[in-house]
């Protein structure tokens, strides 16, 4: 790991819509060890935001504790960045989302924070819809206290120090399918081709967008006894389908071969092109990628690509019929009602 | 038995079965006499169930204006044969019992030193209505109409109250005059009307209004300007959510298009409640949640987030008697150390004591203000007495110059036009009070990581010990600043020079305020008061106790924890301060306060140094 980089980068490189550069996107410099799978999730993210020319200070980045949950201060330093308290982001990212709905948020979280210490705000943020992006960091180990197995590893799974996991691990994918998640996803932090597109359709989706990626743990769990190894993960990977995020402006120019590829239209109007390599998998259909995720898994292997989409839904604010209007920008004017409002109930208690 | 003739002063007591229906016929009662300008005090004692358990209403009728509970029973209205023993054993020799006469009275439970009146109502209930719930409901009414007779009630007061009531319900009104007009004919043919204790037309409620404290709290939430209330359903903090959501239909939803100006989240558990609030403040708007001590306990870990990331947070806490579930349904002051103290670390927070509906609703719609001026949490510490009983109160007042202190936010163009650094953390003003940005304020400017980990004035991460001091100190700096802000004590002093004090907060105001006037009254003793208000504490507190050899601090719990929190941020000699505390669950009574320091002053007049008596 290094502790600086050089801050020199070439005076051409390419800039976005907004005239940024993708340096524009990227923070603080990374203190996780050198080959964390979770680094390579803040490259994509970095990617994913600069490709879509997404304004950095419309981002609001959250996360809980752990390693996952430091990532946020090393992508996006132009974000206001809210590092809370263990398993707690959902809640935070809901109250921040309740008032102000403008802003684009993202929230990072590990396999301890979304599936121990907080399964309870993870289903509960995935019921209400709201409308975010929920990247969980899963390296099936608990790295800051050095190497405890985390209720995402699996039976028989192995980590350096201890002993083959003894319990049924929890599979987030499934659980969010179950919960009713608007959209899911399942990627690898080795595969950026596959995650960065994924990160820019779950950015495009409105409600509450779920992606685990399996993340490497180089120091506690990148041995060959471990079923979240880059080994393991680069040997057992099979794709349902890879996606292109398609933004507005852009014309559809290619073609591609009918039945195999799926056009999804975004609430927004973009689309994302599925290039299907499951043939069978109906993205719109939960009870397919239950069963797809199962049928792989039987076979050793680790299903990944957009599972599910729904891009009909209403997320938490049109469920509960908000104002358009951020709330945190109403003023007296719309919040108070006033004196003599005020005396006409004090008669009411009379 | 010969009697005194005693007007608009009793304290009456209804034993019902809860679930029945009684509660809206008891507050019949109430605002029946309220209506007839005459102060009252009314007190749900209620249990922790939906239906068939014993619950009691207590009316305190105080001419003078008295609403603390007083002690003692002057008149039962027994409904409840489960609680008949305890009921009947409870009224003060002199006074009358009042039962359904429909089964007899056992006779053992018959006592000769008050008046026993029985009512066929049970009977007359089934004569007059079909349907077994009607039965049961108008049973209830019936009796209002009783007591009507007994206690030389204004009937036409209640058939009006009755008519409002059921406002476009006309086809409700006619069968619950009837009932009120029946229960009046029963009490003339079974006893002599009226009773010794009777009620007269009076104007001593002025423009006062009758309202429970949780209503008031969320209204002043509306009108403080919150924006998203996140909550877990808890008694007896439920209303307050329950108000602010009513009031928000009535005045924050656009008539056209249906759009709501505000956001109600029933979280799922008090860690996530508060955990929205947080966040919403983050992104820059009011916020509150609502909750008792289960959930305080719950909320500890974010407060201190809340403390120390400084992020403005609005908590009322309506406080039940614990420890842990305890009695979820009786009042009690016991979460003072919790609140003033809550997380790991050091940690203290600003809490606000009201005693009023008034209060609830000035200082609800004041956190609002405190919270963002300091970027720290704000509890308003209530509890059920004051927060689920109707309080008469004075009016609810707003000025509409009022404008929301928004605190030291810096808006898209301060940044732009800024030269410096942007320190998230920096003391500018020498206030402790740093310089906060919203989320999407600015492209290039202002944007920092909020964090419950030490950092510097910059809100980046260090764990170097002189910053982290320095930061430690600072939070100190904004703590004594808010001390000058927060509202100050109300101090009233006797026109004589008096070396004894009383301290009071919350709910113990009116019984401690009622003890001192017949303290001096009856026997003799003037005292000096002054009554909390807030959390940190500003200087008359400290000043107060300096000027008083001995002060009693009067309080609803067993540890003495305001006493506590006073010796602790002052250093006062404990001796000095003398406990005086009341903790079985129900409102502490002016006889039991006037008796405590009664006893207590004649006692020390022979053995002094009684103020550790208790530790």
């Amino acid at each position: 790991m290094s502790y600086t980089v050089p801050s020199f980068r070439h005076p051409n490189l390419p800039r976005n819509e907004l005239g940024y550069t993708s340096k524009d996107y990227e923070g603080a410099v990374s203190t996780l060890c050198a080959g964390c799978g979770h680094d390579s999730i803040s490259a994509a993210i970095i990617d994913a935001c600069f490709q879509m020319s997404i304004q950095p200070h419309r981002v609001a980045k959250l996360s809980g504790i752990g390693c996952s949950s430091k990532t946020p201060t090393y992508f996006l330093g132009n974000s206001h960045g809210f590092n809370s308290v263990h398993g707690r982001m959902p809640s935070v990212a809901t109250g921040a989302n309740m008032a102000n709905r403008n802003l684009l948020y993202i929230g990072v979280s590990g396999d301890g924070d979304t599936a121990s210490i907080g399964m309870g705000q993870f289903v509960h943020a995935v019921r209400r819809n709201i409308n975010m992006v929920y990247i969980c960091e899963n390296n099936g180990v608990y790295g800051l206290t050095k190497g405890q197995d985390s209720a995402t590893t699996d039976l028989g799974s192995k980590s350096k120090k201890g002993d083959p996991s003894p319990y049924e691990p929890i599979d987030l994918c499934a659980l969010s399918l179950q919960l009713g998640a608007t959209f899911v996803a399942n990627s690898f932090s080795g595969d950026k081709d596959q995650l960065v597109p994924i990160i820019q359709a779950a950015i495009a989706h409105k409600g509450f967008a779920f992606i685990n990626v399996i993340s490497p743990c180089v120091t506690f769990n990148n041995v060959s006894s471990s079923t979240k190894a880059y080994d393991y993960m680069r040997q057992h990977m099979a794709s349902t389908n890879t996606v292109d995020y398609v933004p507005t402006a852009d014309e559809i120019t290619t073609d591609y071969q009918e039945g195999t590829t799926e056009r999804v239209t975004m609430h927004d109007g973009s689309y994302l092109n599925l290039h299907k390599l499951e043939a069978q998998h109906d993205i719109h259909s939960r009870r397919s990628a239950l069963k797809l995720m199962k049928d792989y898994g039987a076979e050793d292997k680790v299903l990944t690509g957009v599972l599910f989409i729904d891009e009909t839904t209403q997320e938490l604010h049109e469920i509960m019929k908000t104002t358009k209007t951020p709330l945190r920008n109403l003023t007296e004017k719309e919040l108070c009602p006033g004196a003599d409002a005020l005396e006409k109930l004090n008669n009411q208690f009379r | 038995m010969k009697r005194d003739i005693i007007i608009n002063q009793f304290v009456i007591k209804f034993a019902n079965i809860n679930g029945t229906g009684s509660a809206s016929a008891n507050n019949l009662f109430s605002r029946g006499i309220f209506r007839m300008g005459v102060p009252i005090s009314p007190k749900n004692i209620f249990p922790s169930n939906i239906q068939g358990l014993p619950t009691w209403y207590e009316v305190r009728v105080s001419e003078s204006g008295f609403l603390g509970r007083r002690g003692g029973i002057d008149i039962m209205v027994s409904m409840n044969p489960q609680s008949m023993q305890r009921d009947i054993a409870e009224v003060d020799k002199g006074g009358y019992f009042i039962y359904d006469s429909t089964k007899p009275l056992d006779p053992k439970l018959f006592r000769d030193d008050i008046d026993i009146i029985g009512l066929p109502l049970t009977a007359t209930c089934r004569e007059l209505y079909e349907d077994p719930r009607q039965r049961q409901l108008f049973r209830n009414v019936m009796y209002v109409g009783s007591l009507c007779a007994l206690l030389d009630l204004d009937i036409e007061v209640f058939k009006q109250l009755i008519s409002d009531q059921f406002r476009g319900k006309e086809k409700l009104v006619t069968p619950n005059v009837k009932a009120i007009e029946t229960g009046y004919r029963l009490a003339q043919e079974n006893a002599t009307c009226p009773m010794a204790f009777r009620v007269e037309k009076r104007n001593n409620v002025g423009n006062k209004i009758l309202i429970d404290g949780n209503t008031a709290a969320g209204l002043g939430a509306v009108y403080g300007g919150a924006t998203v209330a996140a909550w877990y359903p808890i008694t007896p903090s439920t209303s307050v959510i329950d108000a602010y959501s009513k009031y928000c239909r009535t005045f924050r939803v656009d008539p056209e298009t249906g759009e709501k100006n505000y956001a109600i989240v029933q979280a799922e558990d008090e860690l996530a409640a508060i955990g929205m609030v947080i966040g919403s403040y983050w992104t820059g708007a009011r916020a509150f949640t609502a909750t008792s001590g289960p959930g305080l306990s719950l909320m500890n870990e974010f407060l201190g987030l809340a403390y120390f990331a400084e992020i403005p947070t609005v908590l009322v806490e309506v406080q039940r008697a614990g420890p842990s579930t305890g009695m979820p349904t009786r009042t009690q002051q016991s979460d003072v150390l919790l609140a003033a103290y809550a997380s790991h670390g050091d940690t203290k927070h600003i809490c606000l004591y009201p005693s009023t509906p008034k209060e609830c609703f000035e200082y609800t719609a004041m956190a609002f203000d405190l919270a963002e001026r300091f970027q720290t949490p704000v509890i308003l510490l209530s509890d059920l007495d004051l927060g689920m009983n109707e309080n008469m109160s004075e009016p609810l007042e707003w000025d509409d110059e009022r404008t929301y202190d928004r605190g030291k936010i810096l808006t898209h163009d301060d940044l732009e036009n800024m030269k410096e650094r942007y320190g998230r953390y920096l003391d500018v003003d020498n206030d402790g009070i740093p310089y906060r940005t919203l989320p999407g304020t600015h492209p290039t400017k202002g944007s920092f990581f909020t964090r419950g980990t030490s950092k510097d004035e910059y809100a980046i991460y260090t764990e170097i010990g002189e910053k982290y001091i320095e930061n430690m100190d600072r939070l100190q700096r904004k703590w004594r600043t808010a001390s000058k802000y927060v509202p100050k004590p109300i101090i009233r002093k006797t026109d004589k020079p008096c070396t004894i004090g009383v301290v009071h907060y919350g709910t113990s105001e009116a019984s401690t305020l009622e003890a001192l006037h017949h303290l001096n009254t009856l026997h003799g003793i003037s005292l000096d008061s002054m009554g909390i208000q807030s959390f940190p504490f500003s200087d008359e507190v400290g000043q107060f106790i300096a000027e008083h050899e001995y002060v009693f601090v009067v309080e609803q719990n067993r540890d003495a924890q305001m006493r506590t929190l006073l010796i602790n941020e002052y250093d006062f000699d404990p001796d000095r301060l003398v406990p005086l505390l009341h903790y079985d669950g129900s409102p502490i009574t002016a006889r039991f306060i006037r008796r405590e320091i009664r006893d207590w002053i004649l006692q020390t007049t022979t053995s002094p140094r009684r103020g550790s008596r208790f530790f």
